[in-house]
């Protein structure tokens, strides 16, 4: 077996011991397996990425072939080129980190052997979407790691609220994958295959009709969004935090939820041919990054904001998809990956040392009492806001300056994020505040035994601190690298998959750049003034400004509208289909033709009579009859 | 008239008796009794055209059809002894459980 081949089938196996024989094994050798399977596709990727990085030209490999009809032969094939390998090396790399830490998160669960399993089968499918060379295989892992979510958010089963966060995952998820399947027909149906590359190469020589190619360009953003929790599909994502912390790391900030945006970069060629889609997509990453941001505002539990976070970075992410900026959008990704993890680790070392309270409101002054947890959170805070020269800084303004200056990009969509940057500012610090300083509002129960997270989480926790320092410096903006006289490696590795993008005039790069950055500490600036100077004014605010209070605390209502819709079908469904349509159905088509049936065989029950006489007649009566067509016919 | 169209006939006339006998006879006994006359009418149209044709294999026939019909005829008539046990009667019109 090749090594592209072994990166996802490792933590299959992973899965396979640990899912199979797992309970009859020790501790130890679980989080071994677990942990070690992982860690070797990591280097298997790197490797292979480092071949990709001197020699280029991606890696192909066709395992088998899955269905050859006449004019569509399907494979499941891997394919290893700069987009997946950037993806992989994301998916693996962190992976491992968060199952390391897991080790020590979950040390007293009593379901350890279980959550392992589930982890490695997520890394399984999230690897094949990654790695997957048509959307066939995308596809395959696209609802494996849906399952893996699923099963994850509602790992402690016990809970009715957690299994129902799980459900309401899978079946938001399944909207948008309905879309996502109805593009893939599509697809087939118009360029007769679902290889990305023979799809990219057909899209950009033109000939379809731009009804079509903006109707696949849509159902496939459909689909990211519900995969990639943005509007109007992200309903599930804050729910999705019943899952223990690590699963929130791992799956919904740093993996899984981007796929979306490995979607759209992977089929970057279909949606640079639908340029009114590309509007949607950018106005709606600007919308969900500024949606996200307000309503990180008002949450207190510690996860909650940190979802609506994810939620806001992905709009980020996508506004610069669809500024055709896919590299700027996969940069984030990779930046993002390593400060959000980092963060929600650093949430999970201070859940763990309160015995898992979740409610800001009940921290505060933390940050003596766990320093090394305070630390790692503050650089990856400072990184999420932007504050240079932290890694969020670099990624997240090339964006702002994709917005400024891309193709269909505004000033008015360079203010809406900028306004969003600020915002991110704010609630990080606001969370900041109240977890680890102010005044201390730790109830008694939960004051004994406030400890520093164990070695396997601590060491964690700083790896993904330092990267979430130094990882902005593989990729600066088109300013510094004029300035520094460097090139962006982590862009022109992207190169040869998704080009140059962004424009290189520099002029006004600068300016936009000091603003956003004074906002980004303006923002800081309020949640200080808001948070620790005078801790009674969030109340006045929220006294003076209810109904936006309201509204924003309410989700904006989506929650609420959602309930309405199936409320309604609920009504449709009883009062109308079942009452009078299901019967009216089953009379015609069931009951009637049952009732003729029986009719008919009342007839010919009375040849059955069971008088044996009667029978020797029938057979000797059909031979005369048989013999006299004989006579007459021979 | 022919001898052997006599006796072809006859055997004719034999495996029709027996056939009138099976459907309209009431009695069990009666119709396994009709049942060896069919049996017999077969065997005779055998003898005859063996005799015609000068062919042996055809008289050998019917020693080989008594064999089979013997047999059949003491299976035949342990289900009978069973049937009676269970009904207490030959009238066939009592023997109809299948009845649909």
């Amino acid at each position: 077996m090749n090594q592209l081949t072994l990166i996802p089938v490792l933590p299959f196996i992973g899965f396979l011991i640990n899912g199979l024989l797992g309970a009859r094994l020790p501790k130890q050798l679980v989080a071994l397996v677990a942990c070690g399977l992982p860690a070797v596709s990591f280097l298997l990727s790197f490797n292979l990425f480092q071949g990709l990085a001197s020699e280029g030209g991606s890696l192909d490999v066709v395992l088998f072939s899955w269905a050859a009809l006449d004019n569509l032969k399907l494979d499941v094939a891997l394919s290893f080129d700069q987009l997946s390998a950037v993806m992989c090396l994301v998916v693996t790399g962190v992976g491992t980190l968060i199952h390391i830490y897991s080790v020590g998160y979950m040390a007293e669960d009593k379901s350890f052997v279980r959550f392992f399993a589930y982890l490695n089968l997520f890394l399984f499918f999230m690897l094949l979407l990654v790695l997957g060379k048509n959307l066939l295989v995308l596809f395959a892992g696209w609802e494996g790691v849906g399952l893996a979510s699923y099963l994850l958010i509602g790992f402690w089963f016990e809970d009715a609220e957690k299994t129902a966060a799980g459900i309401k995952a899978f079946v938001v998820n399944r909207i948008g994958d309905t879309a996502f399947l109805l593009a893939a027909f599509l697809l087939v149906y118009c360029c007769g295959t679902l290889d990305f590359q023979e799809i990219n190469t057909s899209f950009s020589a033109g000939g379809l009709s731009p009804t079509m190619t903006n109707a696949i360009a849509l159902l496939l953003l459909l689909g990211a969004c519900g995969k990639s929790a943005q509007l109007p599909l992200h309903v599930w994502l804050p729910d999705a935090m019943a899952g223990p912390t690590p699963v929130s790391a791992l799956i919904h900030a740093a993996t899984m939820v981007t796929a979306g945006v490995y979607l759209l970069s992977r089929l970057s060629g279909v949606f640079l041919q639908a340029p009114e889609i590309m509007t949607v997509v950018a106005w709606g990453g600007a919308i969900t990054a500024l949606v996200g941001a307000s309503m990180g505002l008002v949450q207190s539990n510690l996860k909650k904001v940190l979802a609506y976070s994810t939620m806001s970075q992905i709009g980020y992410m996508f506004m610069a998809c669809g500024l055709g900026a896919f590299n700027v959008a996969m940069f984030h990704l990779t930046t993002h990956a390593f400060f959000k993890a980092c963060l929600f680790l650093g949430a999970g070392s201070v859940i763990h040392a309160l015995h898992g309270e979740e409610d800001m409101r009940k921290m505060g002054a933390l940050a003596k009492k766990i320093p090394l947890t305070f630390i790692t959170f503050m650089l990856a805070s400072l990184a999420l806001c932007g504050i240079p020269p932290f890694a969020g800084f670099f990624s997240k303004d090339e964006i702002l300056w994709s917005a400024w200056s891309g193709i269909g990009g505004s000033p008015v969509l360079w203010a809406v994020a900028t306004l969003t940057a600020g915002l991110t500012a704010f609630y990080m610090f606001r969370a900041i505040f109240m977890t680890f300083f102010g005044a201390d509002n730790v109830p008694e129960r939960l004051r004994k035994g406030i400890h520093e997270a164990p070695p396997t989480m601590a060491v964690i926790l700083v790896v993904l601190a330092l990267a979430s320092v130094v990882a902005g410096f593989i990729g600066l903006p088109g300013l510094w690298r004029d300035w520094l006289g460097v090139s962006a490696p982590f862009y022109d590795f992207l190169v040869p998959v998704l080009g140059h993008g962004g424009g290189a005039d520099h002029h006004m790069e600068l300016i936009l750049m000091l603003v956003s950055v004074t906002i980004a500490f303006t923002g800081v600036a309020m949640a200080w003034l808001l948070y620790l100077r005078c801790p009674e004014m969030p109340l006045r605010v929220r006294m003076k400004a209810t109904a936006a209070y309201r509204l924003i605390n309410d989700g904006y209502y989506f929650d609420a509208f959602y309930t309405k819709v199936v409320r309604c079908a609920d009504w449709v469904s009883e009062k109308i289909l079942a009452r009078h349509v299901e019967t009216t159905i089953d009379t015609l088509t069931t009951n009637l033709p049952a009732d003729l049936a029986q009719r008919a065989s009342k007839l010919f029950t009375r040849l059955q009579s069971g008088n044996v006489s009667a029978y020797v007649f029938y057979v000797f009566a059909g031979l005369a009859l048989f013999l006299w067509w004989g006579v007459i016919h021979v | 008239m022919d001898r052997y169209v006599l006796l072809v006939g006859l055997s004719g006339l034999l495996f029709s008796v027996g056939l009138l006998g099976i459907v309209i006879r009431r009695n069990l006994l009666v119709v396994m009794m009709c049942l060896e006359i069919m049996l017999n009418a077969v065997v005779l149209s055998f003898v005859t055209f063996a005799s015609q044709n000068q062919n042996v294999s055809g008289a050998a026939m019917s020693f080989f059809i008594y064999v089979a019909a013997s047999c059949e005829i003491a299976l035949a008539m342990a289900i009978v002894v069973l049937l009676v046990k269970r009904r207490g009667s030959l009238d066939l019109s009592v023997h109809q459980v299948l009845k649909g």
